[in-house]
């Protein structure tokens, strides 16, 4: 409910709720994992971490669409609001890391 | 001295016919030969000049010929290697080596490829700090050795390389020798060789490979080239082997005192002053006086990863936080390939766009002997940089002096200043290592295998043992490894031709082996698959060497430059993968690897599979052979 709230706050007006699931697919298909990695974990070299916990919405459809930095831009022609909405989606349902104490090698 | 040539041959021969009916020998002590030795003539020899056999027979064997005059000059110039794949034109020097030289110092090392022979070379030149020798074809061979020269004259390695040429036509046979012989070998690859000759004889020889070894080692030191006449390779030398000039290499330039004691002010004034290392350290003792410089200054470094500059896990290595070249009011760029786009923003969209990244007051000091030489037709040199102070020197030979100039204008407040600066840098340090960790634990578990699981099981393995990253020390590593040593990163490749990776590392490991160190690489899947073959000489040639797959099955940079192209003209992605990955079918490197007589595992899929699979392959690397693990990951 919050997620629709906050697409309709952003001024999407989508039929479907956002599936996460097909986030996963989309993310893939448009080659986002390219620079962000297959899970958004992010790569210091190509792109930034991207979830869990992604900017805002608005500020997400405002950036894939008019990247300010080096970001090839997808515009609507190549990837549909709902798409997005679906890829946003994917990236907040990803889970949160084992705290680095946990993890051996990391410690 | 004339040169013989193969129309006189046959009187050559005749008269030495009776220097071919005893059997050769190696004069004594050929292997221990120092620089200005004059080896006499065998008593055959002379007695043969003497005209003693002429029968009248046709004489099929010959003694003395001018390639054993040539590994004495290469003997004498301390080689231990040559990386070849053989070659008719250079069959007389080949022989010579592995006869005469008695295949030691140098030794042949059979490379599959010539692209490869030359790569070993330049990985070999950054660990042992001096070139292996190179041989190949003047014509076919070059041209397959041709982009990894390149690599290593934007690299600034040297690499010492002969090719076989037979000059005079008359005496070439018919047929493939004609197709393999030029008339200027050295054409094709001028534009990034410092320097090439073409010897007319035995004498010429000798000094313009002792000229050459100078040239190269000579910062900027480069790739040089010389060619080896195929008759003067084979033809008798009865007379006594000419005389070998001395080596002495040349001191590389230290700055002038004057903008030396320029800088030093500079710094010693600066609230924030930055340096920042590019290929810095040509030798152990580069990094220890960046680290004396920075030190003194309680100064931040940027470590660029061309040469392992600094030590990664040092409080003022402050690599990752490139908002610095922000806040500097003083930027020292050491041996920089790329200052203008250090301190530079670019943006590659449709209208491209720069931006300056440092405050508009901010000066800036370039150390290079990039000033001193430089070619127009490749474009290396980058945009050309605005600076305050340009000093046209060597940034290692330089730093003890700026050093000492930055020491002697040290006063108890700026002492106290730097001191206060220092323990600022080294929270941020540990700020930075910190996130870095935090980072690496995303995707810990993810299938394909992230990048940074991949290097954190690496370390696991090797951190509590004398190892060396031989290629692939960018990423994950520089930001999760304890890197103090020289040989522990030798940057890349350069010119950034793809098929560098697997050949310099193995050319690395052959210069550590002697060291007993463990020399690890991650390795490019792409980038083994242009020559592939090199795993077939760390085979043949028991060279330790573990490498780790960084497989990522696809020329990846090249796939998100395809997405660029086709996001920017909207027509989607999807074919994005046509041409730049490496799938259907999938390439089963372990296979691979096997067939060439190398240890290897995988396709490793799980990352809880990985560290029981290193720590198996390492155990093999540690008998003294080569290992390969097969890591399927994620893109970067």
């Amino acid at each position: 409910m919050k997620f629709v709230l906050i697409l309709l706050a952003a001024g999407a007006a989508f039929a479907q709720t956002p599936s996460a699931p097909n986030g996963r697919k989309l993310f893939a298909r448009f080659g986002c994992y390219q620079c962000h990695q297959r899970e958004a974990q992010g790569a210091a070299a190509t792109g930034p971490r991207l979830g869990p916990h992604p900017i805002p919405f608005g500020n997400f459809v405002k950036y894939v669409r008019q990247p300010a930095g080096q970001m090839p831009p997808y515009t609507a022609k190549v990837v549909k609001d709902g798409e997005l909405a679906d890829i946003y989606a994917f990236l907040q349902s990803l889970p949160e890391p084992a705290p680095v104490k946990e993890i051996p090698l990391l410690r | 001295m004339s040169r013989p040539n193969r129309r006189n041959f046959l009187k050559g021969a005749a008269a030495t016919g009776a220097a071919a009916m005893v059997p050769v020998s190696r004069p004594a002590g050929a292997q221990e030969t120092r620089p200005s030795k004059i080896s006499a003539p065998s008593a055959a020899a002379r007695e043969a000049e003497n005209g003693a056999a002429a029968s009248g027979v046709e004489v099929l064997t010959a003694d003395r010929p001018g390639g054993d005059f040539m590994v004495e000059v290469l003997k004498s110039l301390g080689f231990e290697y040559v990386c070849a794949n053989p070659g008719s034109s250079f069959r007389g020097l080949h022989e010579s080596i592995i006869n005469y030289g008695g295949n030691r110092n140098p030794e042949f090392i059979t490379c599959c490829h010539e692209e490869s022979s030359v790569a070993m070379a330049h990985g070999y030149a950054k660990i042992e700090g001096k070139p292996a020798c190179v041989f190949a074809h003047g014509t076919v061979g070059l041209q397959h050795a041709a982009m990894a020269l390149y690599n290593a004259y934007c690299d600034r390695a040297p690499v010492y390389m002969i090719v076989g040429n037979a000059v005079d036509a008359a005496s070439r046979r018919p047929g493939v020798e004609w197709e393999h012989s030029v008339q200027d070998a050295a054409s094709m690859v001028r534009d990034f060789v410092k320097w090439d000759d073409l010897p007319a004889s035995l004498p010429h020889f000798g000094e313009s490979a002792v000229r050459a070894y100078k040239i190269a080692m000579t910062p900027p030191m480069m790739p040089v080239l010389l060619v080896a006449d195929l008759d003067l390779q084979e033809n008798p030398h009865p007379e006594a082997w000419p005389r070998i000039p001395k080596l002495t290499l040349a001191r590389p330039p230290q700055g002038d005192s004057g903008s030396v004691a320029e800088v030093a002010k500079m710094l010693v004034d600066a609230e924030i002053p930055v340096l920042i290392a590019g290929r810095v350290a040509r030798t152990p003792a580069g990094m220890k006086a960046l680290l004396e410089l920075a030190e003194t200054l309680q100064a931040p470094v940027i470590d660029q990863n061309e040469r392992m500059n600094f030590p990664s896990r040092h409080p003022l290595n402050q690599s990752s936080s490139r908002g610095l070249i922000a806040q500097a009011d003083v930027i020292v760029g050491l041996e920089l390939t790329d200052f203008w786009g250090t301190v530079n923003s670019f943006r590659d969209q449709v209208h491209k766009s720069s931006r300056r990244l440092t405050k508009s007051d901010a000066k800036l000091v370039s150390i290079t002997t990039g000033d001193l030489y430089l070619k127009s037709n490749y474009q290396d040199f980058e945009r050309f940089p605005e600076v305050d102070v340009a000093i046209a020197a060597d940034a290692e030979e330089t730093l003890p002096a700026l050093t000492e100039a930055v020491k002697r204008l040290l006063s108890a407040d700026r002492k106290r200043a730097f001191e206060q600066r220092g323990v600022k840098f080294a929270a941020a340090h540990q700020k930075a290592l910190e996130a870095a960790r935090v980072e690496a634990s995303y995707a810990w578990d993810a299938s394909p295998i992230s990048t940074a699981r991949m290097a954190s099981e690496i370390w696991a393995q090797i951190k509590d043992k004398d190892w060396s990253l031989v290629s692939g020390g960018g990423g994950w590593p520089s930001r999760l490894w304890a890197f103090d040593k020289h040989y522990q990163h030798i940057g890349g490749a350069g010119g950034a031709g793809v098929g560098y990776g697997a050949p310099a590392s193995l050319g690395a490991a052959l210069a550590n082996r002697k060291y007993g160190r463990l020399s690890v690489t991650i390795q490019n899947d792409g980038d083994l698959m242009y020559a592939p073959g090199v795993l077939w000489t760390a085979a043949h040639h028991n060279i330790p060497l573990l490498s780790v797959m960084h497989n990522n099955r696809a020329y990846h940079m090249e796939v998100m430059h395809i997405q660029r192209m086709a996001n920017r003209h909207q027509r989607g992605i999807e074919n994005a993968g046509i041409g730049t990955t490496l799938v259907d079918p999938n390439i089963d490197y372990a296979t691979v690897a096997k067939g060439m007589g190398v240890y290897a595992e995988g396709p490793i899929l799980e990352a809880k599979n990985l560290g029981p699979a290193l720590q198996r392959a390492l155990a093999v690397v540690e008998k003294g052979e080569p290992a390969l693990v097969d890591v399927v990951t994620q893109p970067r």
